[in-house]
């Protein structure tokens, strides 16, 4: 059964997109053909963190407009054969994506994806609705700041009242708390909210620690996604929520801060 | 945290970390606005929120925003939580 996963949090900002980028490119890494879909409308992004701007010839709102066929406006990624990006429109406005227009695209990327990735934007207005209106699972990135954490509440709710499961009394999406941005040090200084805090308040299972990390920037000025990276703690973290995506058991990484000892200063260890 | 540090802060007085700070204050606010979206509950509360809180401004200054009124679900009752947040001095005693 092919997936719709919506990547969503409400605040801007928080990691959406660089998630996007780099979950959907280890799903195809693992075997899954997949499709990432940007709904940010006016302010496409997406384009540019899969480093694929300029193949961008046409866009979901052309599609939708039934201008070109949905293949016409498929870019394949440029790492993984079994990955394509479908962009949003940087002209019109987010009107043009109408929830009729979005079900037909998502039903004919049915037929031949496993799993269809939606970066959504932020907000809660018709934009970040439609990328989660058809959601089956849904990955709510959060930062450790209480204003990200109170908007991912918020989606929540809305995931849990208006998606299209909801209404129809379907089985609820299946959400994921995937906190990024996180940055063990602070934690321990108690100067950020820690995991177990956040999945206290959001009360849904945890998929993964992302930890702030200086390799993102660079990930982005290259037009790599994160994942690519070699050894960087996001490149991993970004791994094991794809594994535990797709049910392995993977344990949690990334979350605490270790003191580097005296000793361990002087003789090793990095 | 170490268990030093623990009692090191406490013997100081009150100085919370602010995750301890925003975690509660993430509890309390979410709690009123998960209460706010379930559909289930009364739409009596904000009037009956009104009107209880224009008798306590009867007897005491209280502002609109330091009482709640919620309706949860506890196993098979419901349960009415009224909570009022008195102003420090009146709290304290004098
Ligand atoms: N783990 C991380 N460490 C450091 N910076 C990050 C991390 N994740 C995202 N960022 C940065 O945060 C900013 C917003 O990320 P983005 O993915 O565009 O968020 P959104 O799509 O939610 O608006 C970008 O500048 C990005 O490079
Ligand atoms: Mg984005």
């Amino acid at each position: 059964m092919p997936k719709v996963i919506v990547v969503t949090s409400g605040k801007g900002g928080v990691g959406k997109t660089t998630t996007s980028a780099s979950f959907a490119t280890g799903l195809a890494l693992r075997g899954n053909k997949t499709v990432v879909i940007d709904f940010d409308v006016g302010l496409r992004n997406l384009d540019l963190i899969m480093g694929c701007e300029r193949r961008v010839v046409y866009d979901i709102i052309n599609v939708i407009n039934g201008e070109v066929a949905l293949k016409q406006a498929l870019i394949k990624d440029k790492h993984c054969d079994n990955l394509y990006v479908l962009p949003a429109s940087q002209t019109r406005d987010k009107d043009a994506l109408n929830l009729d227009g979005v079900g037909r695209i998502l039903d004919e990327l049915k037929e031949s994806f496993d799993c269809i990735v939606c970066d959504s934007p932020a907000g809660i207005e018709h934009g970040a609705f439609s990328a989660m209106y058809y959601a089956d699972e849904a990955l709510v990135v959060t930062n450790p700041e209480v204003s990200s954490v109170r908007d991912s509440d918020r989606i929540l709710g809305i995931l849990a009242a208006k998606s299209k499961r909801a209404v129809e009394g379907l089985e609820p999406v299946r959400e994921h708390l995937l906190v990024t941005r996180y940055d063990p040090k602070r934690v321990a200084a108690g100067e950020m909210l820690s995991v177990d805090d956040i999945q206290e308040i959001l009360r849904i299972p945890l998929i993964g620690v992302i930890p702030e990390s200086e390799s993102v920037l660079q990930a982005s000025n290259s037009g790599t996604p994160a994942i690519h990276l070699d050894k960087s703690d996001v490149a991993e973290a970004y791994r094991d929520v794809v594994a535990r995506f797709m049910g392995d058991e993977v344990p949690m990484r990334f979350t605490t801060y270790e003191k580097v000892g005296l000793l361990k200063r002087l003789f090793g260890g990095r | 945290m170490s268990l030093i540090d623990n009692l090191l802060d406490y013997l100081r007085g009150d100085n919370k970390k602010t995750a301890v700070v925003a975690k509660e204050r993430l509890q309390i606010i979410l709690a009123h606005e998960r209460a706010g979206r379930n559909a289930s509950s009364p739409d009596y509360l904000p009037a009956l929120q009104e009107e209880l809180l224009a008798v306590i401004a009867k007897y005491i200054h209280v502002e609109r925003d330091m009482i709640k009124v919620q309706l949860e679900k506890h196993g098979e009752y419901d349960v009415l939580e009224l909570n009022i947040m008195l102003p420090e001095d009146k709290r304290a005693g004098g």
